[in-house]
């Protein structure tokens, strides 16, 4: 019987390609025969990309056997490692459809940046992954195309918006998979999946190329099995600033940004954070314990993994004080004003005039507007273009959008004061673990209360992971959230990495 | 009742830069449709606007040419509408915090202030097949070459009070910019648009009256005329018991009218908000102070000095620095070696120079003659190489083929003979063979001179100096009975 490689990680496919044990195309047929398996029960991707996949790999094959001197394997740290992409980052010539009908054959005719820096360190993309329609939703059901189950039990959802790329590394269909987090997309499902998710630090990673769905909150992650893994993936991707994206940070770690002068997440730093032991990574650390995302409101299953993994934080040597945040509770009010507001311009340009849907039966220009986006778009992208929409309208823009703006300064500066006196704070990623299709999708309200917890770290631009933490009752996965202050991602997957280690 | 007007006027003029304001496309006019796009100015899915940062440069210079205020911190917005030729169904423009504002412009008897001047991004264009308009055409084609071109807009307060001087500030304001080079001015090109603002009031009156808005004028004849019609609309409109509409009107030139566009109720709700793809914009004032060092002399300082250092009348000294390029000409012609000539140089470039270049709608740098070949011309006139005559007749051939005027003269022997020698000559020849006339003119016959000049003419074949000519036949004529 052939291997299955199942539950590898970035490192051990390296070695494997190292000692000669395997060849990225042997791993990728691996990956392949799981995805055609499983796919019809998971239902991970929108599109898979296997042809171009196989002529990659086969392309790294030829380098390993014939000229493995010209691989550098401290640079080239995705070597044949089978990724998965969200749906709405754009790749040249395969179809990119934010599974959304407006966008349904819509196929770039460029690749965004972040994907293209992980072809550059030699992955070898699979597939792109479901999300909500436009990265709008919490459960993966609003995308227009199919449904993604939890590939721990397939009657509950994966979580969402990023619940493809959640579900691909979960179910074992790649070994890292790139998502999108506005509000809580890539942790909230990386929580609901059992599997690791980041949000970094707003401009870390270039935004071209990714479907806008809130310019100022957006922000690309990576999911995999392991924190040292989203390390990897992460400086592959970050460093140098992207021309093409101008809030892209230039030289994020330099002396201009990075004022409290954390490390620099290159690879020299996971290379090092390997070798380290988690008593080492938390000897003297100061965890805050978010005190409004704990208890009230909480599933007691949440809050006992939680409490737990904070008091094995505690037994590998770190002092544990609880933090509060006040400003914190009108989090998901501000996000839900800016987040609209800002996609009700960044989806503007679905007009039909120059890709996309287009109702061919429109008689004149408004018809055909009208026509083209009530077809084109779902329930939940509707409602949001009309919160925003009304939110920046004349005579309402000072109590909501700017109020929200202000507000939004207040929360961040909530987490600077608390910064000051922890490294980083802990709290559920959900306040709830997965639930059932269908549950929550007859009131929105009850829905947006499933990105409580992960929303104020976008608001503030500052780093989030959600880490495994335990199972329920009946073996649903719990997530811990872990936010750091802006640019220490990475001190914050050092200590996800610590926990992880001291667990295994 | 007397009335008076009250205008403002907004200027949209296209920045010269080589590529468009958020994306590396080219700028150049009369492409192919379509050729001049990448994914960023047609507003494909993922991509996001990066600032030019030339076009920046270009509007600091143009707000420092205004007399205005640049700021420290400005940021752009986002103005939402929906239009085929908008690509992103916003535009990246400026609303709270515009780049140049308070400034001003003169025009003759007044100063029309600037209330500012913002950066944004042009949309595209629409081709409507069977119709004028969107309205009624079978269908419509988009072409994006011009989508994210550079703009800066320029709002006056309403500070114009007639059509004419509504004219004089967009000709001043077109010099102004030709000037400091930082657009090319060209209305058909569509580089250089205006829209007016026009209200009335009872003569004497401070507060505004509702104001409509006028669009689709193609020429600063076209302003005018529109400005006139839309004032005459209005006063008879009021007189006759009706109440002006804040609307938009467009100008048809063909029927000298403006008509409804769209009224208050259909305007649109632009919902700025600050564009979350651009970090706010930062200039600091070495840069403004660097791009001040590089301001040429504009218009009204050249004007003033021309009039106090070269003594020229105040219409000569406005044609000669109206444009830069009659500016330069006029100044390299003096810088040639044509100082001592400086009359003679105004007198050539107002008249006939200026009307050779009206009829070849050219500007004096894009004409055969140099100023260099132009001083040769008017210094060997004012030394009396040449006759004026001589130079009158040479100037249409050099406006038009060039040449060095120097080498002319002496290949064609133009150079007339000034010799008072080889003159006294030619006069003792004629009077020795015109005893009789000589002797009517003694007797009283004054008319008779003409007949020595003529045949003192004939002799010289026309190339004696009339000057030294006239003086010498003057002090040999015996005196007159």
């Amino acid at each position: 019987m052939a291997i299955d490689y199942k539950a590898s990680t970035i490192n051990d496919l390296t070695q494997l390609y190292r000692s000669g044990e395997a060849t990225p195309s042997q791993v990728l047929e691996a990956y392949i025969k799981r995805i055609e398996r499983d796919e019809a029960r998971v239902g991970a991707f929108i599109t898979t990309t296997f042809d171009e996949a196989r002529e990659i790999a086969h392309r790294l094959d030829k380098r390993l056997a014939d000229a493995p001197e010209t691989i550098d394997w401290d640079k080239e740290t995705l070597f044949g490692v089978p990724v998965a992409l969200k749906d709405n980052m754009c790749t040249q010539g395969v179809k990119t459809t934010c599974a959304s009908k407006i966008l349904g054959d819509f196929r770039p005719p460029y690749d965004g940046t972040a994907p293209g820096r992980l072809r550059a360190h030699g992955a070898v993309f699979v597939g792109k992954t479901n999300l909500d329609e436009f990265a709008m939703g919490s459960s993966c059901e609003n995308s227009a195309f199919m449904r993604t189950t939890n590939p721990h039990n397939a009657d509950y959802v994966p979580g969402g918006s990023s619940g493809g790329s959640a579900a691909s590394v979960a179910a074992d269909f790649a070994v890292a998979a790139l998502g999108s987090d506005t509000g809580g997309s890539i942790r909230q499902p990386a929580s609901f999946c059992g599997v690791v998710g980041m949000k970094p630090t707003y401009g870390l990673v270039s935004r071209y190329g990714l479907v806008a769905f809130a310019s100022s909150l957006d922000q690309i992650g990576p999911f995999t099995r392991t924190a040292y893994d989203a390390a990897l993936v992460l400086a592959a991707m970050c460093g140098q600033k992207d021309p093409r994206d101008s809030t892209s940070l230039e030289d994020p770690f330099g002396k201009t940004f990075n004022k409290r002068g954390f490390a620099a997440l290159d690879q020299g730093f996971v290379k090092a954070m390997q070798a380290k032991t988690g008593q080492e990574i938390y000897k003297g650390a100061r965890v805050g314990v978010f005190k409004e995302l704990m208890g009230q409101g909480n599933d007691p299953q949440v809050d006992k993994a939680v409490s737990a993994s904070i008091e094995r934080m505690r037994e590998l040597g770190a002092t544990i004080t609880e933090v509060s945040l006040p400003n914190a509770k009108y989090a998901l009010a501000v996000y839900y004003i800016l987040a609209t507001a800002e996609a009700s311009a960044n989806l503007a340009r679905f007009d039909g005039v120059r890709y996309g849907l287009r109702d061919p039966k429109a008689k004149d220009l408004l018809n055909m507007y009208l026509e083209t986006r009530h077809e084109g778009f779902g329930p939940e992208v509707k409602r949001r273009i009309m919160l925003g929409t009304y939110a920046l309208s004349s005579g309402y823009y000072d109590a909501y959008y700017k109020k929200a703006q202000q507000v939004r300064r207040l929360i961040a500066s909530d987490f600077e004061r608390v910064f000051a006196e922890c490294d980083f704070l802990v709290s559920p990623t959900s306040p709830i673990p997965p639930f059932k299709f269908d549950e929550k999708t007859g009131d929105p309200l009850t829905m947006y209360l499933a990105d409580v917890a992960t929303i104020p770290a976008n608001l503030a631009g500052i780093p989030g992971i959600s880490l495994p933490c335990g199972t329920t009752d009946n073996d649903l996965p719990i997530g811990l959230q872990m936010l750091g202050p802006q640019l220490s991602d990475a001190h914050l997957l050092q200590y996800a990495h610590g926990l992880q280690q001291s667990a295994d | 009742m007397p009335w008076e007007s009250v205008i403002g006027l907004e200027v949209h003029a296209q920045l010269k830069t080589k590529t468009k304001i958020f994306c590396g496309c080219p700028t150049d006019f009369g492409m192919e449709p379509n050729e001049q796009i990448c994914p960023v100015c047609i507003g494909m899915p993922g991509v996001l606007p990066v600032l030019n940062r030339e076009a920046v440069e270009l509007a600091i210079r143009t707000g420092l040419a205004l007399n205005c205020e640049i700021a420290a911190d400005c940021r752009f917005d986002r103005k939402n509408y929906f239009y085929a030729d908008l690509p992103k169904g916003y535009q990246i423009s400026q609303f709270e915090l515009p780049i140049c504002k308070e400034g001003h412009l003169d025009i003759t008897g007044k100063t029309v202030r600037i209330q500012r001047a913002h950066l944004e991004e042009d949309a595209g264009k629409l081709v409507h097949a069977g119709a004028d308009g969107l309205h009624g055409s079978e269908y419509s084609l988009a072409d994006y070459n011009r989508s994210s071109m550079p703009l800066l807009e320029i709002v006056s307060q309403p500070d114009i009070e007639t059509p004419e001087q509504a004219r004089e500030y967009l000709t001043n304001l077109r010099n102004i910019l030709r000037y400091v080079e930082t657009c090319d001015g060209n209305l058909e090109e569509g580089s250089f648009r205006c829209d007016a603002n026009v209200s009335i009031r009872p003569k004497g009156e401070t507060k505004l009256g509702t104001r409509t808005e006028i669009k689709n004028m193609n020429s600063f004849k076209a302003v005018q005329r529109a400005i006139q019609s839309e004032i005459e609309r209005q006063i008879a409109l009021v007189e006759s018991g009706g109440t002006v509409v804040q609307e938009t009107r467009l100008w048809d030139d063909n029927t000298g009218k403006t008509f409804t566009m769209r009224s208050k109720e259909d305007a649109h709700d632009y919902r700025y908000f600050p564009e979350p793809d651009l970090m706010p914009l930062q200039i600091d004032r070495e840069w403004v102070e660097r791009v001040r060092q590089t301001l040429p002399e504009l218009p009204n300082a050249r004007r003033e000095r021309y009039m106090s250092q070269f003594g020229l009348t105040a219409e000569s000294a406005t044609i000669l620095s109206e444009t830069r390029e009659m500016a330069e000409f006029f100044e390299a012609t003096l810088k040639a070696g044509a100082e001592s000539a400086v009359a003679e140089a105004a007198k050539y470039l107002v008249g006939p120079i200026t009307a050779y270049l009206n009829d070849k709608k050219l500007d004096p740098s894009q004409i055969a003659l140099t100023p260099d070949h132009f001083a040769k011309l008017i210094v060997a006139e004012k030394s009396g190489t040449i006759g004026s005559t001589t130079s009158k007749q040479l100037l249409p051939e050099l406006l038009e083929k060039g040449g060095d005027p120097a080498v002319i003269i002496k290949e064609r022997n133009l150079a007339q003979i000034s010799d008072p020698a080889v003159i006294k000559g030619w006069i003792q020849d004629v009077f020795a063979r015109s005893e009789s006339q000589l002797q009517d003119y003694k007797n009283g016959k004054v008319k008779l001179r003409q007949y020595f000049v003529g045949e003192l003419m004939k002799l010289a074949k026309g190339k004696a100096n009339t000057q030294v000519m006239n003086q010498l036949l003057d002090e040999m004529l015996p005196t007159p009975q």
